[in-house]
Order: C-alpha cells, then sequence, then structure tokens
C-alpha cells in the first residue's frame, strides 16, 4: 500500500524537457515509475524517447516514449495522471504548481530550489483549497521503493520494506536509507527544507500510522520552525507505531541560515536541543548521529519480533 | 537578509509612511551638520543589524549640533553583540503620546502571514506577549486576499489600536508583498503629541530566494561581516564560519549539519559549514577546499560524501583534481559512502596523498579528524 505514491500512481513532469527533468525523467523511469507524459506549452504535441538501458526491479529496459503534454490538464485528460512532479525554475514554479492545482491533480511534488516564500505561501494555500496535496518545494520527493518513485531520491540505495520515513533533508534521508538498507522501506518522503512546506511532518506521521505496510516511523528533522515539537505533540495524542527520531543542527550559531532556506535558529526557537527534547518527552528514540539512529531502529525491530514470538 | 534601519526607513517613506526625518552618517563632523539641519536637539542611532541597541548604548539623545557630533563619535566604533558600529543615523526627536507595536511575521506552521499587533508596550512588545498575551493579536492573513483596509481595521480593532493606523497597516503589507519581504516590523510605531501616526523604528528582512525579481537589492547589500565568508559567498559556495578546528565539506545541507554534530560529539568543535551540493565538481571542491585551508584555526579537514545521484567516483576525482590545484596544508579525511563508493575509494588511494586518509564511516572519519585536529 505505502503512503501517497504506489505503482498504480501515473506521473506527469513539469519540465520534463529541461535539463534536470530530463535526467531525473529517466532515472524515474529505470526505478518502474509509470511517467505518462511531459508539460511544456511550447513543446505540445511532440514525444521525447528515454533510453532506459536497465530497470530496476527486474522490469526490462527499453526505450521509453514520453509524450509532452500542453498544460497539465490535458495531461490528466489524456493519460489520467494523478501525481505531478515539478522541475520548473523558481520564477515559474508557482504558475506550474497554481496550474496543476486547478487542473484538479491529487498530488504535486515540487522539487525546485529558491522559490520565493511569498510564492510557497500563495501556492500550498491555493492547491489546499483545490484538494491537490503539495510535497516540497526544495524536496528530494518521495519513493515507494519497488512501485514508484516520485522526485529525485536515488531508487537504487535500498528495498521494499516496512519501515516508514519522513525527512527535511534529501541527502540524510539518502544516509539512513542506506543505513537500512537491508531492511526495506515502505514510503520515504522528503519533505523539503523551505520555511513553508506543504506536506509536514505531522501530516506523512498520520499517513504511516493508518499504512499497514508499515510497522515503524523515522522521523529526522533539523533546526528551524516547530514542525517537530507540533509532530511530538501529534506522535502523544495519534501516534501507536514506534518512531524514532534525528535532528541535526546542534551545533548551528544562532540567526545563520544553514544551507536550506528553514534551516534557522532564530533567538531561542527553533534549536535542535528544544526538538530532541520535546521528541524524548513523548518517548521517541532520538539517535545521536544518523548511524545511531539506524541502531536505534534496528532495536526496535528486534524488540518487536520478540514481543510477537513470545 | 536584514536591512539596517535607515534602509528600512527610506522603505517605508517610499511607501507613504510617515517617518521622523533623518540622515544616516559615518561620520561625526557630519552628524553636527545634519543636526544642524534638522533644528539642533536629535537622536543618534547605531546602524547595527542587531536587537538591543539602546540597552548597549547605541541610541542617544544629543542637545545640539555639538553633542551630535560627539555622540557620534563616541557610537561609530561601538561593538553591540560582536556587531561593530559603522554608520550612525541622525534623526529629529519625536514627542511620544502612545507607543503601539505592529509587524507581519511568517507562521511558518500556517503556512501563512500573521499580523501581530498591540496597542501596549512598543519596545517592550516581548515582556507583554510573555505577561499579558491577551494584548497582543495575532491575524492571520489570507494570501489570496492580502491586508486590505477592512483586514487591517479587523486587526487595529483586535489590537486596540486607533483608526489612524488602519493605513499604516495597509502600506506596511504592502512592503511585505512588493520587496518580497519575510518579515517587516515597526516598533514602535507612535501617536505624536501632536496627533500624527510615525514609524519610529523598523526592522525588515528580505528572502534571498527572492532576489531574481528584486534587482535593487543587489549582492552588496549581503553584507558579510567575515572576509572568509566574503570569499566563500563570491565563490558562489554554501558556506558559514564557525569558531572550531575541524573544517567540514559534504554534500546536502541536512547532512553538513549533521557531520558538525557529529564532529562535536567527538570532543572537538567544527571550523565551518560548507555544502557543495548535489554536483561536487572539481573546482567546487577546490574552491571549497582553498576557502577552508585559509581559516588559520582548521587542524583537520572532514570532506563527508554520501553519494546519492552524485557518483563516489566523480566526487573522488574531483577531490584528487582538487588536490592539483590548491595546496593541501592540513590532513583531509574523506568518507565515501553510497553510489558508486568502492570505485571513489579506489581512486583516492592510487593518488596517494600523504595528507589524505580515508574512513569507511561517518562516525569514524568524524572521530579521526578530531583526533587529528587535537594533535596538531
Amino acid at each position: 500500500m505505502a503512503i501517497y505514491l504506489t505503482k498504480e500512481s501515473k506521473v506527469l513532469v513539469q519540465g520534463m524537457t529541461g535539463g534536470e527533468g530530463m535526467k531525473h525523467t529517466r532515472r524515474m523511469l529505470a526505478a518502474g515509475t509509470e511517467v505518462v507524459g511531459g508539460v511544456n506549452p511550447r513543446k505540445a504535441g511532440r514525444t521525447v524517447d528515454f533510453d532506459v538501458p536497465e530497470r530496476l526491479n527486474g522490469l526490462a529496459g527499453a526505450p521509453s516514449t514520453v509524450p509532452v503534454f500542453g498544460s497539465v490538464r490535458e495531461g490528466m485528460e489524456a493519460t489520467g495522471a494523478d501525481v505531478t512532479v515539478v522541475f520548473v525554475p523558481p520564477a515559474f514554479a508557482k504558475a506550474a504548481v497554481m496550474e496543476a492545482a486547478d487542473a484538479g491533480i491529487g498530488l504535486a511534488v515540487v522539487i525546485t530550489e529558491g522559490i520565493p516564500v511569498h510564492d510557497s505561501v500563495s501556492f500550498t494555500a491555493y492547491a489546499a483549497s483545490k484538494g491537490t496535496r503539495i510535497i516540497g518545494p526544495n524536496c528530494p520527493g518521495l519513493i515507494t521503493p519497488g512501485q514508484s518513485n516520485a522526485g529525485i531520491i536515488p531508487a537504487d540505495i535500498t528495498k521494499p520494506g516496512r519501515i516508514g520515513l519522513v525527512s527535511k533533508s534529501g541527502t540524510l534521508t539518502y544516509q539512513l536509507m542506506y543505513e537500512l538498507r537491508d531492511i526495506g522501506f515502505s514510503t520515504c518522503v522528503g519533505i523539503g527544507g523551505d520555511p513553508v512546506v506543504g506536506t509536514t511532518h505531522i501530516d506523512c506521521l498520520a499517513a504511516f500510522e493508518a499504512d499497514p505496510d508499515t510497522d515503524l516511523i523515522v522521523m529526522i528533522g533539523e533546526i528551524g520552525g516547530d514542525a517537530e515539537e507540533r509532530a511530538a505533540a501529534y506522535i502523544r495524542d495519534h501516534v501507536t507505531k514506534p518512531v524514532v527520531g534525528y535532528i541535526a543542527g546542534f551545533t548551528a550559531p544562532e540567526g545563520k541560515t544553514m544551507g536550506h532556506a528553514g534551516a534557522i535558529v532564530s533567538g531561542s526557537s527553533g534549536t535542535a536541543q528544544a526538538k530532541k527534547e520535546a521528541l524524548e518527552g513523548v518517548g521517541v528514540k532520538v539517535g545521536g548521529t544518523p548511524t545511531e539512529t539506524a541502531h536505534l531502529v534496528l532495536a526496535l525491530l528486534e524488540e518487536g519480533r520478540d514481543v510477537t514470538h513470545s | 537578509m536584514d536591512l539596517y534601519e535607515h534602509q528600512a526607513r527610506a522603505l517605508f517613506q517610499e511607501y507613504g509612511i510617515v517617518v521622523p526625518r533623518a540622515e544616516v552618517t559615518d561620520s561625526p563632523k557630519e552628524a553636527r551638520e545634519i543636526a544642524r539641519r534638522l533644528g539642533g536637539r536629535v537622536v543618534v542611532k547605531a546602524q547595527v543589524k542587531t536587537g538591543g541597541r539602546g540597552k548597549a548604548g547605541g541610541v542617544r539623545l544629543a542637545a545640539d549640533p555639538a553633542d551630535a557630533e560627539l555622540t557620534a563619535r563616541r557610537i561609530l566604533g561601538m561593538d553591540i553583540k560582536g556587531h561593530t558600529v559603522g554608520r550612525v543615523m541622525v534623526a529629529e526627536p519625536v514627542d511620544i503620546e502612545r507607543e503601539f507595536y505592529v509587524s507581519y511575521v511568517l507562521d511558518r506552521a500556517a503556512g501563512r502571514f500573521l499580523a501581530i499587533a498591540s496597542a501596549e508596550g512598543g519596545t517592550e512588545i516581548e515582556e507583554v506577549a510573555a505577561v499579558r498575551p491577551e494584548a497582543v493579536a495575532r491575524v492571520p492573513i489570507d494570501p489570496a486576499e492580502g491586508v486590505t483596509s477592512s483586514k487591517a481595521g479587523e486587526i487595529a480593532e483586535a489590537a486596540g489600536l486607533p483608526t489612524q493606523t488602519v493605513d499604516v497597516l495597509v502600506r506596511l503589507w504592502e512592503v511585505l508583498v512588493r520587496e518580497d519581504a519575510v518579515l517587516v516590523e515597526v516598533n514602535p510605531l507612535v501617536r505624536t503629541e501632536q496627533g500624527r501616526i510615525l514609524a519610529l523604528d523598523g526592522k525588515v528582512t528580505l528572502d534571498d530566494n527572492a532576489r531574481f525579481r528584486q534587482a535593487r537589492w543587489g549582492a552588496q547589500d549581503a553584507e558579510h561581516d567575515d572576509p572568509l565568508e566574503a570569499e566563500a559567498a563570491a565563490k558562489g559556495l554554501n558556506y558559514v564560519r564557525l569558531d572550531g578546528e575541524v573544517g567540514i565539506i559534504g554534500n546536502g545541507a541536512g547532512l553538513v549539519m549533521s557531520t558538525l554534530d557529529v564532529v562535536a560529539g567527538c570532543g572537538a568543535r567544527p571550523a565551518n559549514f560548507l555544502d557543495i551540493g548535489g554536483g561536487a565538481s572539481a573546482q567546487i571542491m577546490a574552491d571549497g577546499l582553498s576557502v577552508i585551508l585559509s581559516d588559520p584555526s582548521v587542524k583537520s579537514v572532514f570532506v563527508n560524501v554520501f553519494g546519492g545521484i552524485t557518483a563516489c567516483d566523480a566526487v573522488a576525482d574531483g577531490i584528487v583534481q582538487a588536490l592539483d590545484a590548491v595546496q593541501l596544508t592540513k590532513p583531509l579525511v574523506v568518507r565515501l559512502d553510497g553510489n558508486n563508493a568502492p570505485r571513489g575509494r579506489a581512486l583516492l588511494e592510487e593518488r596517494a596523498h600523504p595528507y589524505v586518509q580515508q574512513v569507511s564511516t561517518m562516525d569514524g572519519a568524524a572521530r579521526r579528524a578530531a583526533e587529528l585536529a587535537a594533535a596538531d
């Protein structure tokens, strides 16, 4: 089952014909994603051939011919697409997401980094009013290993399994996927490192809690805002599955943006320490390093196994 | 990017918000001239991008032009929370009848902007918010509608502000939207004894992501106090200088933040944050290394890369080429993992640089880099 993305998902790519769009569409196809079209009003009616020599998961490699549509609506009408992945540059991202929401798509995964926050505020509010879920912006997307990959997360790190992962950071997602590659994941969601994102830790926690294919949840946070503190309160009240946490940015100085636009400690708010304490306060085990976090996961899974067997 | 008070003041004025008459200078003599033009009695205010200026003695009243010169001389060059005062604003004094607080801030959790306003406090707003939160109105703004006169009326009413402030609230929203600001604050907004509404002090934070459509705020406005940060910014590197001894290079903001923490957990202090992003080309690696090596407090360098999209052999290739371009003077610990890691490690082994050593795990490599820094 997984969350948000399955093998049934039909995926459009906005900005497919650009450099990043081409590269990652090929990778998505190789991961088994059903990419049904690109969107570019200036190239509508054409097709793009992606030579995918070898697919993961035992799928046969073959050239994949992907049509380009003039709009998200056209693409949806022609293919039944229900997911769009947005690679368009920051200046055009707002219009692209608004268009996707207007067309009534269920999920828009916004990879683009560097979108002005006023634009993100506008399109997340607009998408919510249209019933479109946004993941991102400034995120690596999400992957349901063995089924589908919407975004730029490498598909060959790990295999299908029963851990759900939600993270603000791309590379920390990859690191944890790698550490736990032999266990495998149901779905990994990179929600993005911007101050305003469409899908939050809490949304993913709720989805993983309801997902019969997920046994344990890994939640990765970082400095800035209070999303992790809110997530902790949500876990206390609504999550029965075990959650393991990791927080980055203990050594970040106050007032400096650490790479991600949202990663900033302002005054005494948004510190890693406060986030760790909030999570531990509701019984979440928090790892000191990514490796230690993976070990906590392994130990909990081991414990669960013992309990089931006794 | 934060603006200086005088830049915020100029913006407010441009949008029709009334501000006291004032000029900016870096010279005490000129401060005297400005005071003369403004009628003699003035306020001299340090221009620094930090709060608590008043308590630090950076805001002072001067009785006449000669006193303005003396006062400016005292304030210029002062250190306020690590910021050196390079300029002062000389402003006309205002007879305050009442002080208010108004701002628009980003509510990250709600994904909306929020108007915060209070008829109490002004400069003591934080205390008011802590002691009497009911005296501080918080009104979420619908991004599709913005702040119209009727919305501004709602904010003013919720905060108990006089109706005269409605116009300021609308104009302040214009500043926020048109300038792509993520924060605008007027503190205090005052009513003078003559009944005028004036923005006495202001803070504006602009969105760095919007620079592509906000041409007037050039790179020169993003002032870096630290020369290494300025050099790194000029090379397009995502670098923050810290005060430790282990230089850090990594890919991805989250992984780099985590690397700093892991190094700190080994008893060493990270010297910097440097995210080379997804590409990790030889040029970026060489630029990054040269910035880090020119930091005299760096004793060892830790390169921590997880190959996700980037293959580790490409990263190793970048390191090898960088080693030809940059004279390595400190030990370099490299950890490569993920995509094509064995090939990347083999490439570095082949290069066999005497200062380069590889450790296969992140925690182990951090420990090694910390040991090397301590041994130096």
